[in-house]
């Protein structure tokens, strides 16, 4: 069996699991600041991924990446690649997915933190910017890497979004979701049980070693 | 001479606070039934709650005056505030939390600086632990440690000693009491305690429903009072 097609939905999903953290975690910092106007309508839009068919997800992404969008062209100018059929937008596709589960699981870290904290640190001379790298990063860490696990679990199975936005092969290799479709179809059975199950120790796998960190990141509190 | 004066006016859906303080260098306890307003007071002090209409000074710098659009942010009013639950960073060591205070002052010396300050404090074998770890009494001296680090300019208490035993609370009392003379300023003790106010206040101000009812000594205010709960 060839191991190219989950090698590729690794690096996918790692790379997307990253986006999502940044972005996910900045999300979560925006929403809980109480003055955000229409605070529960971004709150929805951002966990629409979760309610949305993966189709719909995958072709509202093209929509806003595709090559006739500003985004897609203003990409291709710098980079000259396009972002869809390509490996960055099969990347795009499993961060965009992945995201709601970042952002919920950020936002129960920090309304866990307690506010004396904060207040603590800025009576000592701590700066906004400070208090947040110094005192509301570090408590709301072990959210951070759950929500990562989360959204990595989500990016490593993405099969419809990531079909719409990236096609079917990225440079010949399709992702082992995918792979296991193709296979099925075709009827090799042993190549789906395979990656099937190649998959499957993997990502348990992954999230054994991840569950653990997060207690011995807790341990640490 | 730096003395506080304090004028805050705030309202928090029902309830409403109105109150004037003025504190010298020494030890001021306000004092009151829970719900009075005690720890908002302190709050709006320390620029952590905007009143609606007041003015915060100490010696000739106004932290805030709503009236003139004045209002110093917290981390530059320079004070030092221990909270009821004393709030130490769970992340960090007894040092490091010491430490948070005084960020310009170069790493090594810090450092240096810190350990100082915990053994002032009877806690310097506990500089590499973290605040899981402590007893009681032991968070209570690192919290003090942290809040002197800055050398403020005032010190705020939120009945940090509330959680205490008896002969705990009259070890602590007593180094503020100290701590207090050997730093020259103004110190706002929240306190529920009577005894603990008889024993270090120089001023005490009672507050009920989000007002001042009495102010003085405490042999003025305290005269045949026992608790303030009833």
């Amino acid at each position: 069996m060839t191991w190219e097609p989950l090698w590729l939905s690794f690096q996918i999903a790692a790379l997307a699991t990253l986006l999502s953290v940044v972005v996910g975690t900045a999300l979560a910092l925006l929403l809980g600041w109480r003055r955000l106007p229409a605070r529960d309508l971004f709150d929805a839009v951002i966990s629409a991924p979760l309610v949305l068919p993966p189709t719909v997800l995958g072709y509202y992404i093209l929509v806003v990446v595709g090559n006739s969008s500003a985004l897609g062209r203003a990409w291709e100018a710098v980079f000259g690649a396009q972002i869809v059929f390509s490996f960055t937008g099969a990347v795009i596709a499993a961060a965009v997915g992945s995201l709601p589960l970042v952002v919920r699981a950020v936002r129960l870290a920090l309304e866990s933190i307690d506010p004396s904290l904060i207040a603590a640190a800025r009576t000592l001379g701590a700066r906004p910017r400070r208090v947040l790298y110094t005192v509301v990063l570090p408590l709301a860490a072990p959210g951070i890497v759950a929500g990562g696990m989360m959204g990595f679990a989500r990016a490593l199975g993405d099969y419809g979004a990531t079909l719409m936005v990236a096609g079917a092969k990225i440079d010949g290799v399709p992702t082992a979701s995918i792979f296991v479709m193709d296979q099925l179809l075709g009827g090799h059975d042993d190549q789906v049980f395979a990656m099937s199950a190649a998959t499957t120790v993997f990502g348990v796998a992954m999230l054994y070693f991840a569950n653990r960190m997060t207690r011995r990141f807790h341990r640490h509190l | 001479m730096t003395v506080l004066e304090a004028k805050i006016e705030l309202t928090r859906g029902d309830f409403r606070l109105s109150a004037t303080l003025s504190c010298p260098p020494g030890i001021t306890c306000v004092m009151g039934p829970s719900g009075c307003g005690k720890s908002t007071l302190l709050a709006a002090i320390a620029g952590l709650a905007v009143p609606e209409r007041g003015r915060v000074t100490l010696g000739d710098e106004v932290w805030l005056d709503r009236a003139r659009g004045i209002d110093v942010p917290v981390h530059a009013r320079r004070l030092a505030y221990v909270f009821q639950g004393l709030a130490l960073f769970p992340h960090m060591s007894a040092l490091a939390n010491v430490g948070y205070g005084m960020p310009e002052v170069p790493r090594a010396e810090r450092a240096v600086k810190a350990a100082a300050l915990l053994e002032r404090l009877g806690v310097g074998h506990l500089a590499r632990r973290r605040p899981r770890t402590f007893s009681g009494g032991e968070a209570q001296r690192v919290a003090i440690a942290r809040a002197l680090a800055r050398s403020p300019r005032l010190l705020l208490l939120d009945e940090p000693f509330s959680a205490l035993d008896r002969e705990l609370r009259a070890q602590l009392t007593a180094l503020v009491r100290e701590l207090v003379a050997e730093l020259r300023v103004p110190l706002v003790h929240v306190t529920h305690s009577v005894a603990e106010a008889r024993q270090l206040a120089d001023q005490v101000v009672r507050l009920e429903r989000g007002a001042v009812v009495a102010r003085g000594t405490a042999g003025e205010v305290l005269a045949g009072i026992t608790s303030l709960d009833d």
